[in-house]
Formats: C-alpha cells, sequence, structure tokens
C-alpha cells in the first residue's frame, strides 16, 4: 500500500479547492449526511429541474477523502439525469469496494479507486453519494432526511 | 513549561519493560510498531498471555459449580483474582469488587440497580461536560425511566473541571454524582477527593469512571472516599471483556441484582428466588472466568513495577510530546489542563485526524482519530475530530520523535 495511491493529485486538488462548495440559494432538493466514526457531516444542495440536476453544491466538514469525493461528485453529476446520477453511484461504489472494478469512462473519479486498499476509509468516499441519492429519492427540501454510514 | 528545570534521569528501565510485550516486536507496513493508543487499549505483557494460557490449558471448567478438581482449580484461580484486586484498589473487602465486562457495563449496573428503583421525578443526576459516552447514555436512560433530570457541570477552555463549579451544581434533588477520574479526550485529571467529600457531605452517592486512571494512577477507593468505582481490563494490560465495579458494601447490599440467572441465586422454587450474598449477587451466568484470570495477572505485573518511576517516566513521555508536537506548524493542543495524564489530543490546520491516522499508520504509528466517545467534548472545542496519542509505560521518547516527524509530513501532504 502507498499513501500516494490514495492521496492522488486529483485528491490532494479537490480536498484542498473543492469545486461546488458552499449553499445553493435556489436548492429544491436537499440531504444531510453523517459519518458517526470520523465526525463527518456534509450537506447536498440540489436543483432539480424535471428529472436533470441543473446544480449541485455541499457543504459540511470531512477528510480531505471526504471533500475530494464530494467536490469531485459535484462535478460529474452535474447535468445529469436523476437515474443516470444513482447508475454513476453504483459504478463509484463497486469501484470503492470492488478490486475487479475497473475505472474506465468514470474520467477524474477514477482517482477513488485508491481508497479500495484502505477499508477504514470506503465510507469516507462513500458518504456524499449516500447523501446524494438520498436527496434525489425525496426531493423535498424540508424533508430533511439524515443519511448516516453507519 | 519551565525550561530551567531538566527531566529528572528516571531509573526506569523502558527497554527491558518493553521486552515484556511482545507485540511491540513486530512492525506495520514495514515500520517497527509505535504504539501510542493505549488509552483506546494496551498492550498485554507476557505475564497476562502466559496466565490466560495456562488456565485455558491446565485449569478450565465452570466455576462454583463443580467437586471435581478442575473446578476448584479454576475457582480459585477466579476467586484468588478478586481477592488480588481488592487489595489493589485497597477495598475492604473481595465482596465489594463485582466483575463486569467493563467499565461501560459497570456504570450500567448502578444506573440499572442503584438508580433505578431509588431516583424520583425531580432528582438529579450530575454528570461533567467531558464524559465518555458511557458515563453520559446510562443517565440519560435512567432519566427517562425515572423522570430525574441530567445536569451537567462545565469544563473550561482549557479542559479542566474545577470542583466549585461541580458543587454549585449540588442542589437538596442531587442524589448521584457520576465523574471521569482521568478524561479520555483530554487527559484532564478531576479532584476527585475534594468531589467526593462535598458529595458526601450533602449525601449524594459517587461513582468514578476510573478506566483512564487505574493504568496511570495509584488507586485507593477508599482514600478517594466514593461510592462506586469502575474500571476495565484491557486499559491496565488486561484481557478485554472484564472489568470491575467497586461499591461499598452497604450499598450493595442494598441493591437488587441487576440480572437474573445461574450463580446469582441461593434457592430458586417457582414461587420465589432466594439471592445469592455478595458479590456473586452480581453475577448472574457463567463470567469470564479466563479473563478475570488475566486480570488478575496484569495487576500483579502492575504490583511487580516501581509505580513512581513509572509515573516519572509517563510524565516525561508527555512533556517531551508537548515540546515535540507543539514545534509542528499549525497544531494546536486540545485539552491543556493542568496535571493532566499522559496523553495529547490534538488537530493540525488543514489536515483532518482521520487523514493524520491514515498517514501515521502507514508509518507504523497507531494513534486513535476521531470522537473519542466524546461528543460533547468535540462540539465544545468546536472541531469534529482529534487526533490522540496516549501514553504507557512502554513508549519511547524516539516513539513521540517519529510521531512529531510523521505529523509535519502529514501536513506537508494534506495541506
Amino acid at each position: 500500500m502507498e499513501l500516494t495511491d490514495l492521496y492522488r493529485d486529483v485528491i490532494l486538488d479537490h480536498n484542498r479547492r473543492p469545486r461546488n462548495f458552499g449553499p445553493l440559494g435556489d436548492a429544491n432538493a436537499l440531504a444531510e449526511g453523517f459519518n458517526p466514526l470520523c465526525g463527518d457531516r456534509l450537506t447536498v444542495r440540489l436543483n432539480l429541474a424535471d428529472d436533470r440536476i441543473e446544480n449541485i453544491r455541499f457543504e459540511g466538514q470531512g477528510c480531505a477523502i471526504s471533500t475530494a469525493s464530494a467536490s469531485l461528485m459535484t462535478e460529474a453529476v452535474k447535468g445529469k439525469t436523476r437515474g443516470e446520477a444513482l447508475a454513476l453511484f453504483d459504478r463509484v461504489h463497486r469501484l470503492l469496494t470492488d478490486d475487479a472494478a475497473g475505472a474506465e469512462d468514470l474520467g477524474k473519479l477514477a482517482a477513488l479507486s485508491g481508497v479500495r486498499e484502505y477499508p477504514a476509509r470506503v465510507k469516507c468516499a462513500s458518504l456524499c453519494w449516500h447523501t446524494l441519492a438520498s436527496a434525489l429519492k425525496s426531493p423535498d427540501p424540508h424533508a430533511l432526511p439524515a443519511v448516516s454510514t453507519e | 513549561m519551565n525550561t530551567a528545570l531538566a527531566p529528572t534521569p528516571s531509573a526506569f528501565d523502558v527497554a527491558a519493560v518493553r521486552r515484556e510485550f511482545p507485540i511491540l516486536a513486530r512492525t506495520v507496513h514495514g515500520k517497527p510498531l509505535a504504539y501510542l493508543d493505549s488509552g483506546a487499549s494496551a498492550q498485554r505483557p507476557r505475564s497476562v498471555i502466559a496466565a490466560v494460557d495456562e488456565y485455558e490449558r491446565m485449569h478450565h471448567a465452570n466455576i462454583h459449580r463443580g467437586v471435581h478438581t478442575l473446578s476448584q482449580e479454576a475457582t480459585a484461580l477466579y476467586e484468588g483474582a478478586r481477592e488480588r484486586i481488592a487489595r489493589f484498589i485497597n477495598a475492604r473487602s473481595p465482596r465489594e469488587i463485582v466483575f463486569v465486562r467493563g467499565t461501560t457495563e459497570a456504570i450500567n449496573l448502578v444506573a440499572q440497580s442503584y438508580g433505578r428503583p431509588s431516583l424520583k421525578p425531580g432528582d438529579e443526576v450530575l454528570i461533567t461536560h467531558l464524559e465518555h459516552h458511557s458515563n453520559i447514555v446510562p443517565w440519560q436512560m435512567l432519566c427517562e425511566q425515572t423522570g430525574a433530570k441530567l445536569v451537567v457541570a462545565p469544563m473550561d477552555a482549557r479542559g479542566e473541571v474545577h470542583a466549585e463549579a461541580v458543587e454549585a451544581l449540588m442542589s437538596e434533588r442531587t442524589r448521584l454524582l457520576s465523574f471521569a477520574h482521568i478524561s479520555n479526550a483530554l487527559g484532564t485529571v478531576l479532584p476527585v477527593r475534594r468531589l467526593t467529600a462535598a458529595a458526601r457531605a450533602r449525601g449524594i452517592t459517587t461513582l468514578i469512571d476510573g478506566a483512564q486512571a487505574v493504568p496511570h494512577l495509584e488507586v485507593d477507593v477508599q482514600g478517594l472516599g466514593c461510592d462506586f468505582y469502575a474500571f476495565s481490563g484491557h486499559k491496565m494490560f488486561g484481557p478485554t471483556g472484564v472489568g470491575v465495579l467497586y461499591g461499598r458494601e452497604a450499598l450493595l447490599e442494598r441493591m437488587p441484582p441487576w440480572q437474573g440467572g445461574g450463580d446469582m441465586i441461593l434457592t430458586v422454587s417457582f414461587g420465589k428466588s432466594v439471592y445469592n450474598s455478595l458479590p456473586h449477587k452480581f453475577e448472574a451466568g457463567t463470567p469470564n472466568i479466563s479473563g478475570v484470570v488475566g486480570l488478575g495477572a496484569a495487576v500483579d505485573f502492575m504490583q511487580s513495577l516501581d509505580r513512581q518511576a513509572v509515573h516519572a517516566h509517563e510524565r516525561e513521555l508527555l512533556e517531551h510530546a508537548t515540546d515535540a508536537l507543539s514545534a509542528v506548524d499549525g497544531l494546536r493542543v486540545i485539552g491543556t489542563a493542568p496535571g493532566k495524564a499522559s496523553l495529547i489530543s490534538f488537530v493540525v490546520e488543514g489536515v483532518h485526524p482521520h487523514d493524520l491516522g491514515t498517514i501515521l499508520d502507514g508509518d507504523g504509528i497507531a494513534i486513535r482519530t476521531g470522537h473519542h466517545c466524546a461528543m460533547p467534548v468535540m462540539d465544545f472545542f468546536e472541531v469534529p475530530a482529534t487526533a490522540r496519542a496516549s501514553f504507557a509505560l512502554y513508549n519511547t521518547f524516539d516513539e513521540i520523535d517519529r510521531l512529531a516527524a510523521s505529523v509535519g509530513r502529514a501536513r506537508a501532504l494534506i495541506a
């Protein structure tokens, strides 16, 4: 196991300068995620038009893996339909947990494959995706579905 | 820190102590293990491993039941450990030593067997802000069951709990005062004697969570003046899954059993059962016999040490760690109470503790990262988590230097 395989340049860059970070004024879907193991909390806010993610931003505090994963996720799902985003979640989940899963066509998200060598860190990378899935499934911003990785 | 006072050269032979702990010879990711997580669970010396091994090979049978040789041997080992533990903490009698799974179970036992029958709506249970979840949640459950109120005494910005602040919250309704001897998240040592005296003067029953204290301090339950004292085997170089509830005999006598089953009764009929005497009344079912045997061996190990020299060594480790870590850019120590125990919680600007934990592990260094089962402490210091290096008698200055260097490298990589 090499640490540079976990902390690849893409991950370090997205941790230092997270994209789509901050509030989203015209959000119409939202979910909060919490990882009780490390105390990470994040909020994912979406602007859904019909079935498409017009905009997405996130806020919260987390480790480098968690922050970079959320940042990469927002870039990857912006403009995608609900179904496409959930399908991408499946691909990423396999990438994080299955040694045989390939990273073809995943673009920058492929940088997350190093996480699977660190089982204790898989939840760090997947928290934002679980939160996104929750927001997509219950797009009422007042419902506040809370997601936990435990 | 007064730099004019050079650390007294310790007569303590750390190399000899380390040879007693086989696990310290292993490597992690190709690096020598630096085990700085004894606050979560300490390692075991050969004597503890051998005592458990010998018990399993030669003496195992159920206790208090058979007339056959093995059962008598197992019973003698189990009850012998109880007697040695009673002396170790200066209990008046082995009847005051109840074996449980650990500190958590001990606190739950007191909450349910002492608190639940006696607390009334409006009564108060007093704890402090720096408690481990195991000294918060059992009381919250008790309060829900009885209508009592949980009152929390504050700590200051250094993580210190002042006796006056706790005393100010002792009211006519306070029935129980429960607090940590040493904070697991911060290392703060609480003013136990003063608090137990203040509680006693007001007729308040006291419980001390001694999980972090027993490995580091000489604990004398009579001297401390507490009613209950709880601690765990695995933090004092013994096995997991075994711990001790000390309780004053007069209180334990009055308390109903906590769990029903075998070994806690004298006679059973469908009309009525007669409970066994202390401490067996609180030990339903077959206990963790090998764990108790190992715990007895851990007590023997600790008593074989020069405790003053161990204490001095641990103080030197803490001073060295405080100096070495404070020299790392962007590092902030969380919990700076005077006279604290040998652990250091810290955060590093731009580096989440979880990333620190992974990077340090790559260098063979084991520390705890997270909320330390003390979320209210994290909220107080407005951090999601901290990194914590906790030291035991077998740690060295070299391990601490490696820790500081690795933290510096982590910051250079991540921040």
